[in-house]
C-alpha cells in the first residue's frame, strides 16, 4: 500500500532500462519500496539494472515485456498483478528515433509511432484495470515537453509524445474518484543514452531531478509535473508564440 | 443493501482508496455483506475517525457500521450498557449523563463509536487511573469470517486480539461497558502552566494522581529555555456540591449541551498551517492559560472534545491532508522523550496542539497501544517536505527505547520497525490465520503493515 506520502511499496516500471525509471526506483527504494518488477524485453541491460536495485534492498523480479507487441501485454502484465498489489507503475519506455532518418524512412518513423503512443495505450489500460480491480494506485506517466508543441528538430518523437500525454490525461480523468492515480510527468531535455550526443537544450535536466520531481508529485496527488518546474512557465509562453515567430527559434 | 464504490480515506486525508461501501442496517445485513464480501475481504467502518489508513479497504467492502446505532439496555443501578458497536460515544453521553452515568474513557472526540473504541483500544485523559476503553468491557459480540456470531468475554485470546485489533478479527455487532457515576456533567478543572519540558515532565510525575484527568498541551514550536513549553489542565467531574447556588445548572445538574460551529470549509488553500500561522497560534494558546487557576467549571465539550465543536477540522490542512503522530516510551526513557521533543522542536514542524501525557498499566490488548510511559501525540501537514523521512527516524527512537507507535493514528509506519514495537504481533497473526484462514477481514493499514 501508498503510505501518507503517496510512497509505493511495489513498483513495476515498464521499460525496465530507462534511466530515469532506475532513477526514480532508486530513489523509491530508499524509502518505502520493497518489492519492483522491471519489464522489459529480456537483455542483459535488464537484469543489469534488477541486479543494481537487488543491491539496495530490494526484491527485483524481471518480466518479459515489449511494447511493441501490444497483444501480449494483457498476459505480461496480467502475470505481475496475480503476484499482489502493485502501488506504482511508472510507464518509462519510448524511444527518441532519428529524425532526419525517420522522415525518410516511414516505417522507422511508425515504429517511434507505435512504441511510445500504441505500446502505451495498450499497457496502459491492461494497467490502468489491474488498478481500477485493486482500488488503489498511482500510474505515473513518463511524457515529454516535446508533445507539448511540434518542433522541427523532433516533430515524430513529440507527435508521439503529444498523443502518450492526451491519452493519459483522459485516463486519469476517467479514473478520477477509483482511488487511482494518474500522473503525467514533463520533463524537458534530460542527459541520458537517449540524449547522447544532442546539443543540449535550456533548463537541461537529470534523471535524479525527474526521480525526486515524481516523489514530490506523489506526495501531493499531482496530475501534472514539469522537471524543471521552470519549464511550466516557458511552455506556457511558448505555447502561445504565433507558428511564424516559433518556427524560427533556435530550439 | 445499498453499495456504492466510494472514494474512502482516514480523517488526516491522506491515501485515498477505493472500496464498495455497504450500509448494513440489521445483524443479518452484516453477515451477509461478511459472506459477499468478495476476494478483496471487507473491514467495519465507524465514524472514520481513525487518522490513517484502519478503516478503508482498496478494492474490497467497507462495512459503514453507523446504522446500528441502538442502545439496547441500561443498567442505572449497576451501571453497564448495552448497545450495538454503531453507536457513538456522543449518543452514549446524550443517553447515559441524565441517568448519573458517565463513559469509562473518552478520547479527544465524541465521534467516535463503540465498535471503534474497541477495536483501537482507546484511550483518554484518564489512562493512568482507568487503562484503556477495553477495561470496561464486560463481554462483546463478534461476528467472525465463518459467519457466526461469538460471546467474547475478557480474559480470552479473542478479547485480546480484538481490544485493538484494528477491527482485523471480525465485526463488532455489540457489547457491554461499565460506566462511571458521574453527579453532574459538569468538570472541575485545574489549569497551570509549564515554563519548558523538564518543568512539565517534573510536574506531571508529581501531581498527575491527585487528577482522575490529565493533559498537557505542548507547544513544540517553541525553542530555546521555552522548549518543552506547556500548558496543563487537570480535573475530575464535579461533585454536585461543588455548583454555585442559583445557576441554572444546579436545577438540572446532568443536563449535556453541545454547541457547534460552521463547518470548515470544503477549499482551504495548502499551507495554511504554516511554521508563521501555528506559531502565533501556539503563542497565543499559552499566553491565554492562566499561569495557575483551580477549580474552573468547564462543560464536557470544552473540557474533553474541544475540536468536535468544528466540524470537518481536518480540512484545514488542505488537499494533502495531515499525518498524525503519537507514540509512547516507558517510564524511565525520559531521555529518548526529551530527545524527540527536542529534535521536533528543532526540525521547526508546524504542529499546533501536541499532546503530552502519561499512561498508567497496559491492559491486556496484544496490538493495544497504551503502555506505562510518556505519550505524545502532535499532528502535521502531509505536505511538509521531508517529513516521511523524518518520521521514519523518530520511529527509530522510539523503537530503540522501548516504545511503539499508535495504530489507529498510522498511515506511515514501516512494516519491519512494527515487530520491534509490538511483540505480540505474531501471536496476533497467528491467531488471525487460524480464525479467518481465508483472509476476509482486512484493510489497507492490514495490508501495508502485513498485520
Amino acid at each position: 500500500m501508498k503510505d501518507a506520502f503517496g510512497l509505493p511499496q511495489s513498483l513495476l516500471v515498464l521499460g525496465g532500462t530507462s534511466e530515469i525509471a532506475l532513477a526514480t526506483a532508486r530513489r523509491l527504494i530508499a524509502r518505502r519500496t520493497r518489492t519492483v518488477w522491471l519489464a522489459g524485453r529480456p537483455s542483459p541491460g535488464l537484469d543489469e539494472a534488477a541486479g543494481q536495485l537487488r543491491g539496495l534492498g530490494a526484491e527485483v523480479r524481471t518480466v518479459a515485456f515489449d511494447a511493441l507487441d501490444p497483444a501480449g501485454h494483457e498476459e505480461a502484465l496480467g502475470k505481475v498483478f496475480a503476484e499482489g498489489d502493485v502501488d506504482m507503475v511508472l510507464l518509462a519506455f519510448g524511444t527518441l528515433g532519428d529524425q532526419a532518418h525517420d522522415e525518410r524512412d516511414p516505417r522507422a518513423a511508425v515504429r517511434v509511432a507505435q512504441t511510445n503512443y500504441t505500446g502505451a495505450v495498450s499497457s496502459g489500460l491492461v494497467c490502468a484495470g489491474a488498478l481500477q480491480a485493486q482500488g488503489h494506485g498511482s500510474l505515473v506517466v513518463l511524457s515529454s515537453v516535446a508533445g507539448e508543441r511540434a518542433r522541427r528538430a523532433n516533430f515524430i518523437y513529440g507527435s508521439s509524445k503529444a498523443g502518450l500525454d492526451t491519452f493519459a490525461q483522459g485516463l486519469g480523468d476517467a479514473l478520477y474518484g477509483t482511488g487511482v492515480h494518474v500522473m503525467v510527468v514533463r520533463p524537458g531535455f534530460v542527459r541520458t543514452r537517449m540524449t547522447a550526443g544532442l546539443p543540449e537544450a535550456p533548463l537541461a535536466t537529470t534523471p535524479e531531478a525527474v526521480a525526486a520531481a515524481v516523489e514530490l508529485g506523489l506526495r501531493r496527488r499531482a496530475e501534472t509535473v514539469w522537471v524543471p518546474g521552470a519549464l511550466r512557465v516557458v511552455m506556457s509562453a511558448l505555447r502561445h508564440l504565433p507558428r511564424a515567430v516559433f518556427r524560427r527559434l533556435p530550439v | 443493501m445499498p453499495a456504492d464504490t466510494v472514494s474512502v480515506t482516514g480523517w488526516g486525508r491522506t491515501a485515498p482508496t477505493a472500496a464498495r461501501l455497504i450500509r448494513p442496517r440489521t445483524y443479518e445485513e452484516a453477515a451477509l455483506a461478511v459472506r459477499d464480501c468478495g476476494a478483496r475481504g471487507g473491514i467495519a467502518r465507524g465514524l472514520g475517525r481513525a487518522y490513517g489508513d484502519a478503516a478503508q479497504n482498496a478494492g474490497g467492502t467497507v462495512l459503514d457500521m453507523t446504522a446500528l446505532d441502538r442502545v439496547h439496555a441500561v443498567d442505572a443501578d449497576g451501571g453497564t450498557v448495552l448497545c450495538d458497536a454503531g453507536v457513538s460515544l456522543h449518543r452514549l453521553m446524550e443517553v447515559l449523563l441524565p441517568l448519573g452515568w458517565f463513559v469509562p474513557v473518552t478520547p479527544g472526540t465524541r465521534y467516535v463509536t463503540v465498535g471503534g473504541a474497541i477495536g483501537a483500544d482507546i484511550h483518554g485523559k484518564n489512562h493512568h487511573v482507568s487503562g484503556s476503553f477495553s477495561r470496561h468491557v464486560l463481554s462483546l459480540e463478534l461476528l467472525t469470517a465463518d459467519g457466526r456470531v461469538r460471546t467474547v468475554v475478557p480474559g480470552t485470546p479473542l478479547f485480546e486480539a480484538t481490544a485493538g485489533g484494528m477491527g482485523l478479527t471480525g465485526v463488532i455487532l455489540t457489547a457491554t461497558i461499565r460506566l462511571l457515576p458521574v453527579e453532574t456533567s459538569l468538570m472541575c478543572v485545574d489549569t497551570e502552566r509549564a515554563a519548558d519540558l523538564d518543568d512539565l515532565m517534573a510536574r506531571l510525575a508529581d501531581t498527575d494522581h491527585r487528577y482522575r484527568y490529565s493533559v498537557a498541551w505542548i507547544d513544540l514550536l517553541a525553542r530555546g529555555a521555552a522548549t518543552g513549553r506547556a500548558v496543563l489542565t487537570r480535573g475530575d467531574h464535579a461533585p454536585l456540591d461543588a455548583l454555585p447556588r442559583r445557576t441554572r445548572a444546579r436545577g438540572e445538574p446532568l443536563s449535556f449541551r453541545t454547541t457547534r460551529l460552521p463547518a470548515a470549509p470544503s477549499f482551504v488553500p495548502e499551507g495554511l498551517l504554516s511554521r508563521t500561522t501555528v506559531g502565533l497560534f501556539n503563542e497565543l494558546w499559552y499566553r491565554k492559560a492562566p499561569r495557575a487557576r483551580t477549580g474552573q467549571l468547564q462543560r464536557i465539550p470544552a473540557f474533553f472534545h474541544p475540536l468536535d465543536g468544528v466540524p470537518h477540522w481536518n480540512r484545514v490542512y488542505g488537499r494533502s491532508g495531515f499525518v498524525q503522530y503519537q507514540f509512547v516510551v516507558g517510564h524511565g526513557r525520559e531521555d529518548a522523550l526529551r530527545r524527540i521533543v527536542r529534535r521536533i522542536s528543532g526540525r521547526r514542524c508546524p504542529s499546533f496542539l501536541a499532546v503530552l501525557k502519561r499512561f498508567g498499566d497496559a491492559d491486556p490488548g496484544w496490538l493495544s497501544f497504551p503502555v506505562p510511559g510518556w505519550t505524545l501525540a502532535l499532528d502535521v501537514p502531509a505536505a511538509l517536505p521531508g517529513l516521511g523521512a523524518f518520521l521514519d527516524e523518530l520511529d527509530e527512537e522510539v523503537a530503540g527505547a522501548g516504545g511503539r507507535v499508535y495504530l489507529a493514528k498510522d498511515s506511515r509506519l514501516r512494516p519491519d520497525v512494527l515487530a520491534a514495537m509490538y511483540p505480540r504481533l505474531d501471536d496476533f497473526r497467528a491467531l488471525r490465520t487460524a480464525l479467518d484462514p481465508r483472509g476476509v477481514f482486512t484493510s489497507d493499514l492490514a495490508r501495508r503493515l502485513h498485520l
